[in-house]
């Protein structure tokens, strides 16, 4: 098949891992190829996997949590086992829910080049990655402010800046705009669709909220007791009736389009996953019986 | 019943966080607290438990000037449940916790224990009883901090953002919770950025900006009207989204319901096939 002629970004075979101490694996058996370039969205009830999976991608399991993992991993060609959290970080960035654990410069250029200066970048490269991260996260106005006095919203785009600086292969964000208000996270998350469609890095988004962010996806992960339990196009998933049953919120358009069709309304094309593509549907049925 | 009047508080770092709120919530009600980051929200609330007191005007909770009683008293009325789980959880146990409070108020051990068992089963956290809270994911700590406030049974609840990092089964539950505490005669607050929970509870919405109320009214009546959001950080609800992209074939743009869209569309479809 085509798809697979590349390479995979992150690839796992039978992964399962264990808290040290912990009775049961946090994840079981999963097996999932994320290909380079791709928006991966990986959603799922509380405490289904999805932040230990997250975990794996830049190493910090096994090499800061310990436990025990077995089955494979690999990460831009590396298996994640044999290379350290520090050296992972140059291919996979993180971004946390709160900010406030992942900032502590004086200044957002010095928070922003700080992973660099670890690496040993030289000078003139770290202040063009800087600058250049800064104006495409909007944060460039902000680079002499301390983070402590952004708002929620700003403090969190100079995290994505952060990672964006190391020039990663792929950038994981577990719930990066929970304690955001809705215009906070609406530009957060259009600022990770750009890092996508522009610049090409492969984003795992990690996200209850599928009403906000799935119609970025390509690629839906649906974690429940540590397993994917579906997998696959958005658009295809997201038509399927077991989206409720393993009770995934999906979006109140969705929702609607899927009431309406059970009440017999005849839709052409995908099932849509935002109101535009509602829209969409309603003004073609419409237009048709005119 | 809350009466604030005239509420002004500046921080003691200068900051000037509410210019003149005044506002009555009556016993019973169910309010929503909306807003962008940073606009007062959580410093509004916190007068009303007594945690912060105000620098001009006045806050009354149920015929008292909170100024006038400590927040202990206070707190016996007013339950508190905070937006970060770990700023309120301190305790070995689930149970410890839970128990905490209800010792604090002079509860007797045979009470204590049916209060806590109830708790823990209400909240699904019943498996949990002897586990460290700090062993929890997020979520399951928003769960014991909310356990733990109403285990004493308080008058008025409020919860600074209850559904962060709650799964959608987790937030029908939290609904339904809500639903029958008002059944009891409860007053909920909740302050929240979580426009698609209001849109489907359908509570009273205050909503601010700049440390003012700048509306106030149904949430169906708030979350829809095209000024109020304009000047808000506030992205309406998805079916509100929807019908504003139908707006110009003549469909009505304060729908926040899924089922009213529903018999919206339906009837629309009917009238152009006939």
């Amino acid at each position: 098949m085509v798809k697979y002629a590349t390479m995979p970004v992150i690839e796992t075979r039978n992964l399962t891992y264990t808290y040290p101490e912990a009775a049961k694996a946090s994840i079981v058996d999963v097996s999932i190829r994320i290909e380079k370039g791709e928006f991966v969205l990986i959603t799922g009830p509380s405490g289904c996997g999805k932040t230990t999976l997250c975990r794996c991608f830049n190493g910090l399991i096994p090499h800061f949590y310990h436990g025990t993992l077995e089955g494979e991993i690999t990460v831009a060609g590396l298996n994640v086992k044999e290379h350290p959290t520090y050296e992972m970080a140059k291919y996979v960035g993180l971004v946390f829910q709160n900010p406030e654990n992942q900032l502590f410069a004086l200044s957002v250029e010095k928070d922003v080049a700080f992973g660099l200066e670890n690496l040993g970048v030289p000078r003139d490269e770290i202040r063009s990655r800087v600058d250049w991260a800064m104006k495409i996260t909007g944060i460039y106005e902000l680079r002499e402010r301390a983070p402590y006095e952004l708002s929620g919203g700003q403090q969190q785009r100079v995290a994505i800046a952060s990672v964006l600086a190391m020039k990663p292969d792929v950038i994981v964000l577990d719930e990066p705009t929970s304690f955001l208000d809705p215009l906070g996270a609406k530009k957060i998350f259009e600022v990770i669709h750009r890092l996508n469609r522009e610049l090409g890095i492969t984003i795992v988004l990690v996200e209850h909220r599928l009403d906000l962010t799935v119609k970025y996806a390509d690629h839906i992960i649906i974690m429940q007791d540590g397993k994917v339990i579906l997998e696959g196009d958005p658009h295809k998933i997201l038509d399927s009736e077991d989206m409720r049953l393993i009770g995934v919120g999906i979006p109140k358009v969705t929702r609607l389009y899927q009431l309406l069709k059970a009440d017999g309304v005849k839709f052409h094309g995908k099932v849509p996953l935002s109101p535009e593509e509602m829209a969409e549907k309603v003004r073609r049925i419409l237009k048709t019986h005119d | 019943m809350i009466e604030v009047q005239d509420l002004h508080f500046t921080y003691p770092s200068g900051v000037e966080a509410l210019k003149g709120i005044s506002l009555k919530i009556e016993d019973g009600e169910f309010v929503a607290i909306m807003g962008e980051n940073g606009a007062g929200k959580t410093t509004l609330v916190k007068h009303f438990n007594g945690l912060l007191k105000p620098t001009k005007g006045r806050v009354i909770v149920n015929g008292i000037e909170t100024t006038k009683v400590s927040v202990a008293t206070l707190a016996r009325k007013v339950g508190f449940v905070f937006q970060n789980p770990d700023h309120q959880l301190f305790a070995e146990t689930v149970e410890e916790e839970i128990s905490f409070a209800l010792r604090n108020f002079g509860f007797s051990p045979s009470v204590i224990e049916k209060r806590v068992t109830w708790a823990l089963n209400l909240l699904g956290l019943m498996q949990y009883r002897k586990t460290s809270p700090f062993m929890l994911s997020g979520g399951e700590r928003k769960r014991v901090a909310l356990a733990s406030v109403l285990a004493w049974d308080p008058e008025i609840l409020i919860l600074d953002e209850p559904t962060i990092g709650q799964d959608y089964q987790q937030k029908e539950n939290l609904r339904q919770f809500i639903m029958q505490l008002r059944t009891q005669g409860k007053t909920v607050l909740v302050v929240t950025h979580d426009v698609e929970f209001v849109a489907e509870c359908n509570p009273r919405v205050l909503l601010m900006r700049g440390g003012k109320l700048i509306a106030d009214g149904a949430a169906r009546k708030v979350l829809t009207d095209p000024e109020i959001l304009a000047q808000s950080s506030i992205v309406p609800p998805q079916i509100t989204q929807l019908f504003i992209e139908l707006s110009s074939l003549g469909f009505p743009s304060d729908i926040i319901d899924l089922y009213e869209a529903r018999e919206t569309l339906l009837k629309a479809f009917g009238a152009a096939a006939k």
